[in-house]
């Protein structure tokens, strides 16, 4: 079983490479799009996606990490923290268009920010926060609870033994969780289609207030809506191709950290 | 005066009585040990030292426990300064993920001790008191996790001593050692019992005659006999005491 999820994974990242490498180049990945969108390159769709991972992250990860804690560390057993985790759970259920639409009501709309990167951002912060909490309290639960009570039997308080020595030990587990939003964020369109995605815009934000335009949505008008779509198709896969990249190095280098960071722990 | 006194002390889990009406005196530096088969209560009786049994949740406490003469269940008392006075060595090593040197100071830091050649001086000293120093102190930087299973436990009982406690509660403390790493740890109970109260639970009968003045035996909650160490290995006055010591059961 497990055989053929690698077979179909090789297949669809082959079949992409190979439809896709060919437009990729230095100049692909650096110019603006031109000829309605058949020709250059795809960089302010590569800008954009950076902006909203970064903004996304920025935004889900302090909010999401404390909230794991609350409930792993803080929340008295009973209805309440059943509730709490059971919400989560449902707000990782919600379908992405859904974001979407709240996302538009309040940030774009409610809060006056209009279609911009911290609307987005935001939107897709929401979108990946129960990833980041479950991860989390999955993380806190590993920790052996003989750590726990070793620090608490030395005088120290709740908050120290939280930050001195759970956390530490948590923390590159933890980093999995950013691993996992990194890739969901990079790759989702339904969210940012009513928040920030510009269909055509070939300049750099200035500002977190800017429209900008984004891999997935990007793929997205370049297969369905294009001026051009026969002519269009190359660059198509070549976005995906750089789409795929771009997650696969995200984990990577999120995956290489945790490994460094599990060995300076054992260190420290 | 009596170091540790406790006064009819019952605790529960939820509905279920896990100790009964325990009273029980320990003098200064003094080893106590406790002993009886699984589940009578000997280590709860320990965790309500320093209050190690407040973690669980719905565990009820009745009673009073002294420490120097002062109620321990008392309203207003601070639980961390307790567990400062209190230390504790868990059954299995249990060092944390941090260098030999961080793992000694950190009692001492998350007390707010900052002045670094104050804690130098005494994580120094409270390695040598463990009888570690020798072994350890060409590698502080290293991880913990490095020693053996006997220097950890040595390490937990250093760490345990950088606070300064008057008080050393012991949870079947060499129960995951081999024998030489057993020997030097009762070696060090003997030579800490000059400055320190030390209560140890054990299931190591021998063990228990080797290191302890007093021995208090425990059975499915209730203290069954409570004397001098050499009078309940060769003279028990109850007769569930001899069965469990001369190994009928438990």
């Amino acid at each position: 079983m497990s055989s053929l999820v690698v077979f179909f994974l090789v297949l669809i990242l082959g079949f992409i490479i190979t439809k896709g490498i060919g437009v990729i180049n230095w100049e692909f990945l650096t110019t603006m799009p031109e000829d309605g969108m058949t020709k250059g390159g795809i960089y302010p769709a590569i800008v954009g996606t950076f902006c909203l991972v970064g903004g996304s992250m920025l935004f889900a990860f302090p909010i999401g990490v404390m909230s794991g804690i609350f409930i792993h560390e803080y929340a008295p057993h009973g209805f309440f923290k059943n509730f709490l985790q059971l919400m989560t759970n449902n707000l990782a259920g919600v379908p992405s268009i859904v974001f979407g639409l709240f996302g538009m009501s309040l940030f774009v709309n409610k809060l006056g920010f209009g279609d911009s990167i911290i609307a987005g951002s935001l939107t897709l912060g929401l979108l990946v926060l129960p990833i980041v909490i479950r991860t989390t309290e999955e993380a806190l639960k590993s920790v052996n609870d003989s750590f726990r009570l070793a620090s608490y039997g030395l005088g120290a308080g709740k908050l120290q033994t939280i930050g001195r020595v759970v956390l530490p030990i948590a923390f590159p587990n933890i980093i999995t969780g950013l691993i996992l939003s990194i890739g969901r964020v990079s790759g989702e369109t339904a969210p940012i289609l009513f928040t920030v995605a510009a269909y055509y815009l070939p300049k750099l934000p200035t500002s977190m207030y800017d429209q900008v335009m984004a891999l997935p949505y990007h793929l997205y008008v370049l297969s369905t809506s294009g001026t051009n779509i026969k002519e269009s198709r190359d660059m198509a896969y070549g976005t995906a191709l750089v789409l795929v990249m771009i997650v696969l190095i995200a984990n990577l280098i999120a995956n290489a950290l945790r490994k460094f960071l599990s060995k300076k722990v054992k260190m420290n | 005066m009596y170091k540790i006194e406790s006064k009819e002390v019952s605790l529960y889990y939820g509905d279920h009585l896990a100790l009964k009406n325990i009273s029980l005196q320990m003098k200064a530096n003094t080893v106590t040990a406790l002993i009886g088969p699984s589940g009578c209560g000997k280590s709860t009786y320990l965790r309500l030292l320093n209050r190690m049994n407040d973690l669980i949740e719905n565990v009820k406490i009745e009673g009073t426990v002294l420490i120097d003469n002062k109620d321990i269940y008392a309203r207003g008392i601070k639980i961390d300064d307790l567990r400062k006075k209190v230390g504790m060595v868990f059954q299995k090593p249990n060092p944390f993920p941090k260098t030999i040197f961080e793992n000694v100071a950190y009692g001492l830091r998350v007390n707010g001790i900052s002045n670094k050649s104050y804690i130098e001086e005494r994580v120094i000293r409270s390695l040598q008191n463990s009888a570690l120093w020798e072994e350890v102190k060409d590698k502080l930087n290293k991880s913990a996790f490095e020693l053996s299973g006997g220097q950890q436990q040595r390490l937990c009982i250093a760490r345990a001593l950088a606070i300064e406690p008057s008080i050393i509660l012991m949870d079947e403390p060499a129960s995951a050692l081999d024998p030489i790493s057993t020997a030097k740890i009762e070696e060090l109970i003997y030579e800490l019992k000059d400055k320190y109260t030390i209560v140890i639970v054990t299931h190591n009968m021998q063990q228990a005659a080797r290191v302890s003045d007093r021995t208090a035996f425990f059975y499915i909650g209730e203290l069954i006999e409570y004397n001098d160490t050499k009078e309940i290995f060769t003279n028990p006055q109850n007769q569930r005491t001899q069965n469990y010591i001369t190994g009928r059961f438990g």
